[in-house]
Formats: C-alpha cells, structure tokens, sequence
C-alpha cells in the first residue's frame, strides 16, 4: 500500500532573491508534489536556474522560505540537505575515478565499505554504464559522463533530484535518448525531480508538471497538455512552439464560439479562454500545426470553419514537414506547419488557409 | 618579393643578435668556471673542477648556502600558507575591500626592490627591532606572494565551481570539499607557486642586500661582497652552480604542473 503522497513535497513560499538591484525571482509561491518529474521552463534570466539554486542552498533566498517534507531548510547548509544535483556540464571530479565519483556521496553518510562498492555498482547499472568503474572522466563520452553524474546523484537516495540544464551540453541525438533515459530513471525511482531547462521539447515530453517562467514570475503551471494547448497569456504561447497572433475585435456569442473581426475587415469563430464583452480587443492565438493549407481553386467553403486566403511568400523543408510563410491581403504573414505531400506549395502560390474554431483560441490583450 | 625576403632574414640576424647579446656572458661565466687558470682568458688553458673543489670546501660559501636553502624553502612555505588562502578568498568569495585588498598584496611587484627594501627597514627601525632572520623572512614572503597568489588565482579560475557545488550537494563539508576537490586540482599550481617563491627568494640580491645581517647572509649577496674584493674564479664557479640551480627548478616546476594538470584533465 502505497503511502499518500504528499502535494506540497517541496514547497517555496513567498521565495524571493535580488543580485543587487536586479530582482531574479519575485514572491513566488510554487508547490511540488512528491515523486512528481517538474520543469522550470523559461528563456535565460527569468530566474528557473535561480530558484533551483536557492532549493539546493548554493543561493540564499532574500526573503521568502523554502519548505522540504514539510521542514524549513532556509538555515539548512547545502551540504545537510541530502539532494542530489546534476549539472550542465557534469561537473564529475577529474581527479577522481567513476567508482570514486559515484562513492563520493556515500562516504558522508556512514555506508560500511562493503555496502558502498554493492551501491556504486548498482547506481552504475541503473544508469546502464557497468564496469566503467576504473575509468577517470575524461575518458567517457558527453553522454556517459552525464549519466555517471546522475548515477553520483541517485546512489545517497537523494530526497529531491535537481537537475540544471543537465542536456543542454550533448549534441541533437544524444539529447533525445538521454531524455528517455532521464524519464524512465525518475519513473522508475519515483524520485521527486525538478529540472531546469529553456528547452520547450524537454519540459513538454518529460514533465508531469511544466512551471513557465519569464522575469522572476510564474507565467503558468500545469500539465504540458494544459501548458500546451491553454497557454495562459501570449508569452506562454508565443514560447511553447509555433504560434500566430491575430488582433480582433470581440463582436458576438455564437454556439460554443464567439465570433471576432479581424483588422483586415474579415470574420472569424474562436473559442474564447475567459469571458469576454462585446466590442473588447483581443489576441487570437492558432498554432501553425493547426492550420491546413489548400490551392484556392481547390477550396470549397464549409460550414464552422475559419478560412484566410493568402500568398506563399516562403517555405523551409523541415524533413517530415515544411514550414510555410503565408501573407495574408492585410500583410499580416502566418506560419503554417503542414506534413509533407506529394506536391509542396511553391512561392507565390495563392492558398487557403483552414483552421478549426477549436484551435482558434482568443486570449486577453 | 625580394625585398619582403631580405627583410625577415634581417629580423632573424637581429633576434640571434639579442640573444647572443643577452647569453654570452652567462655562457662565460660557466665556461670559465672551468678554467684552470686564475684569471680567465680565451682560448681556455685546460679544463678542470677545481673551483668547485675549492667551492665546496669554503665555509663562509657553504654557510651562505645554507642560508639561503633555509630561507628560500621557509619563504616557500609561509608564502603558500598565506598565498592559498588568500587565492580562494578572491577568487571564491565577494567581500569588501576585495579588489583593494587584491591590489594591495599584488603591489611588492610593481614597487621597486629597493624601495621596498629600505621601506622595511624603517618600519623596523620604527618598531624599534634589530635586523634579524625573521624580517629577512618577512620581506622575502611580501616579495614572493605576489607570484604565488596570481598563479594560484590563475589556476582557481580555471577549476569550475561546480566540482565544488557537486561535492557539498553530496554531503561533503566546505573544508571537507576544499581537502577533497579543490586543493587536489589545485595542486599544480600550488607546487608551482612553492617553487617559483623559492627560486625567487633564492635569487634575490637587491633588497637582501638591506635586509640580511652578517650572519644569514645569501648566496647572492656573498656573491655581491666577494666581488668587491676580488673576482675570484670561485666565483664563476659559484655563479654557474646558481645558474643551473635558479633555471633547472622553475623549469621542473613547469613540467611538473604541466603533467599534473594533464592528468587532472579539465
């Protein structure tokens, strides 16, 4: 039986740190739940590095109070802690070998000898790299160190994992296994982890919680669908994947939708996120997978459906998909992301673009 | 094309000038300490150690050795003591008055040897202190910081402090992760620093000459006080005992610093 999980494992309460005159984080108040995988998702210098730094006791917070298994740990030196960190750039002990690197944490915290070479080796395992014991650092790959970093880290049983940009240093490909591979070892451990990154990819595919951060604030929390697909304001959209922005003008309720005007006079049906007046300004946001492209002497004119007929103005082969640029008459230009077919739209092509009402989302300005 | 060919050719012609210019009279002074005879002329008139011989038999010599052994290795010592410390303090840790602080230890290099060594002795004469081996000590440690607090520094930039962070986030102490991490990586360049302040203090004649009383002179400044005398050709065997002594130990130092830092890796 499975203990009750506790929602506020690590808990930040009204937190906040100044370089200076600069405000990195600004009264933030997060909750993590136990055993949860949570991202700190922002661009550089919106304060996800800083925040992970002040739980790990590398920074203190200038005011504010940090909470672990319901004990305030402010006062706490990092060294007392008992979390486990991974770096960007691995930071493995040069001068040490892998056995020695992985042992490290565990010769602070009173394992018999005999117990600790059993915990390395099996750390090692876990992170599917035995037998490199003897091995110095540099004589492992990028990927391997940094799985070695995440052995060093998991073998004290850490009670929060913190990772920090900890993909950001390995090539494409190799990214995308160590994501799975970080995914699966925190499934498997069920350890409590927060990781930070700029990366939309990694937040999306890895996390049970996204935390999008800009400026010191917390943009929006949720699950990556929810971050996703009901992205709170247009930061949040414009930053999680390809997104087009329309102004409009709120005109009237219709069914589920509401219908909007366009600058360029014509009409739309989008679904509104929050109440909105008549006559109010408003953003709409499409995401460019969303949108359907068509020859116009192909197009026939259903019902529900949002067209805008424009001109192909660029386009970029992206191996599975292509990426257009589509002027509208307002020369307002949308980016559209489709699946390659059998005979791509070339330049100057006049299109129709088809979005549903679902995917037209109106956000407040 | 020509004219571009003759021109580097005058830049090289030049160079071997400057470095002639600069070496042959080291290279005499080794070359003439094996010299047989008692005033050194060319072509040399037979080869023979005896001034060495005599050398080692010369109590005063040998007594000014010692001194200077004892004084460049205690200089080494209290210089790395100090320098280390001071290293992780500036490079590691913001506090006020740092950059000052900085400047200020850094400063003997920029000052005037005999500046420095007058300055000494009147602060001593201030506190009213007899010249003693201590405040030969003292000065030789203010003249050799400098080189050990910038190598050290120079080195603690290099090592990231993740190495550090990653170390106190698996439950190691700051003192534990300095004796663990940073002062195994920091190693070379400690080494270094000992041994450049020993050379260094070794070396020096300019304000020793100030500060040493008769009974801890140097090898330097013996050197210095025989040649108002006579010039001895002990003296050239002397000199090229200090030649090979003050180049062959900076140079181990580097390659030493060099291997161990290959190993430590980056």
């Amino acid at each position: 039986m499975a203990q009750e999980k506790d929602p506020a494992f690590v808990k930040f309460q009204g937190i906040e740190k100044r370089f200076g005159k600069v405000v990195a984080v600004k009264k933030m108040d997060l909750d993590i739940p136990e055993g949860s995988f949570v991202t700190l998702l922002g661009p550089s210098g919106c304060g996800k590095t800083t925040l992970l730094r002040m739980l790990a006791g590398l920074e203190n917070p200038t005011s504010g109070d940090i909470f672990i298994k319901g004990k305030r740990i402010n006062d706490t030196p990092i060294h007392k802690r008992n979390l486990g960190m991974i770096f960007q750039n691995y930071a493995l002990f040069p001068h040490k070998t892998i056995f020695d690197n992985v042992a490290f944490g565990l010769k602070y915290r009173d394992v018999p000898k005999a117990n600790i070479r059993e915990k390395v080796e099996k750390a090692l395992e876990t992170v599917r790299l035995p037998g490199v014991g003897n091995r110095m650092p540099s004589q492992l790959s990028g990927g391997q160190q940094q799985r070695i970093a995440l052995a060093r880290a998991i073998v004290i049983e850490p009670d929060v994992l913190l990772m920090d940009e900890p993909l950001s240093a390995l090539d494409e490909n190799l990214r995308e296994d160590m994501r799975r591979e970080i995914d699966n070892l925190q499934q498997e451990l069920g350890v409590t982890t927060i990781f930070v990154t700029h990366d939309q990819r990694e937040a999306l595919s890895m996390s049970d919680k996204v935390v999008v951060m800009k400026d010191g604030f917390i943009q929006q929390e949720g699950v990556p669908e929810e971050v996703y697909n009901n992205s709170a304001n247009h930061f949040v959209a414009d930053f999680l994947g390809h997104s087009n922005f329309l102004n409009a003008v709120v005109e009237d309720r219709e069914n589920d939708f509401l219908r909007v005007r366009l600058e360029d006079g014509s009409s739309a049906l989008v679904t509104p996120s929050g109440d909105f007046a008549s006559g109010e300004k408003a953003e709409i946001v499409i995401r460019a997978q969303k949108m359907k492209l068509e020859y116009s002497r192909n197009h026939n004119s259903e019902e529900k459906m949002n067209f805008f007929s424009g001109t192909v103005v660029d386009r970029s082969y992206m191996g599975g998909e292509v990426s257009y640029f589509v002027q509208l008459p307002g020369k307002q230009v949308l980016h559209v992301i489709n699946f390659v077919k059998r005979s791509p739209y070339r330049r100057g092509d006049e299109v129709v673009i088809t979005v549903d009402p679902y995917h037209c989302r109106l956000l407040k300005m | 094309m020509k004219n571009m060919i003759s021109g580097w050719t005058l830049i090289k012609l030049y160079t071997v000038f400057i470095y002639v210019w600069m070496f042959t009279p080291i290279v005499a002074v080794v070359i003439l300490a094996f010299n047989p005879q008692q005033f050194g002329t060319f072509p040399m008139e037979g080869f023979s150690f005896k001034w060495f011989v005599k050398l080692s038999h010369n109590s005063t010599i040998l007594d000014a050795f010692k001194n200077s052994l004892v004084l460049g290795s205690l200089t080494a010592v209290f210089s790395t003591a100090i320098g280390v410390p001071a290293a992780m303090a500036f490079i590691r840790y913001d506090f006020k008055g740092k950059e000052f602080l900085n400047t200020l230890l850094i400063a003997p290099i920029m000052i005037p040897e005999v500046v420095l060594g007058v300055a000494l002795l009147l602060f001593i004469r201030w506190l009213q202190q007899p010249k003693s081996f201590v405040l030969l000590l003292v000065g030789h440690v203010v003249l050799t910081l400098p080189y050990v607090l910038l190598i050290v520094q120079a080195r603690l930039v290099g090592i990231r402090k993740e190495y550090e962070e990653a170390a106190m986030s698996l439950g190691a102490s700051p003192f534990q992760t300095f004796r663990e991490i940073t002062f195994p990586l920091l190693a070379p360049a400690v080494f270094a620093g000992m041994l450049f302040a020993f050379t260094i203090s070794f070396d020096d004649v300019t304000a020793t000459l100030f500060w040493a009383t008769a009974q801890n002179q140097t090898v330097p400044v013996k050197i210095f006080g025989m040649l108002r005398n006579s010039i001895s050709p002990e003296i050239n065997a002397l000199g090229a005992v200090m030649i090979v002594l003050t180049i062959s130990i900076p140079l181990m130092a580097g390659y030493l610093s060099r291997r161990f830092a290959g190993k430590a890796g980056k």
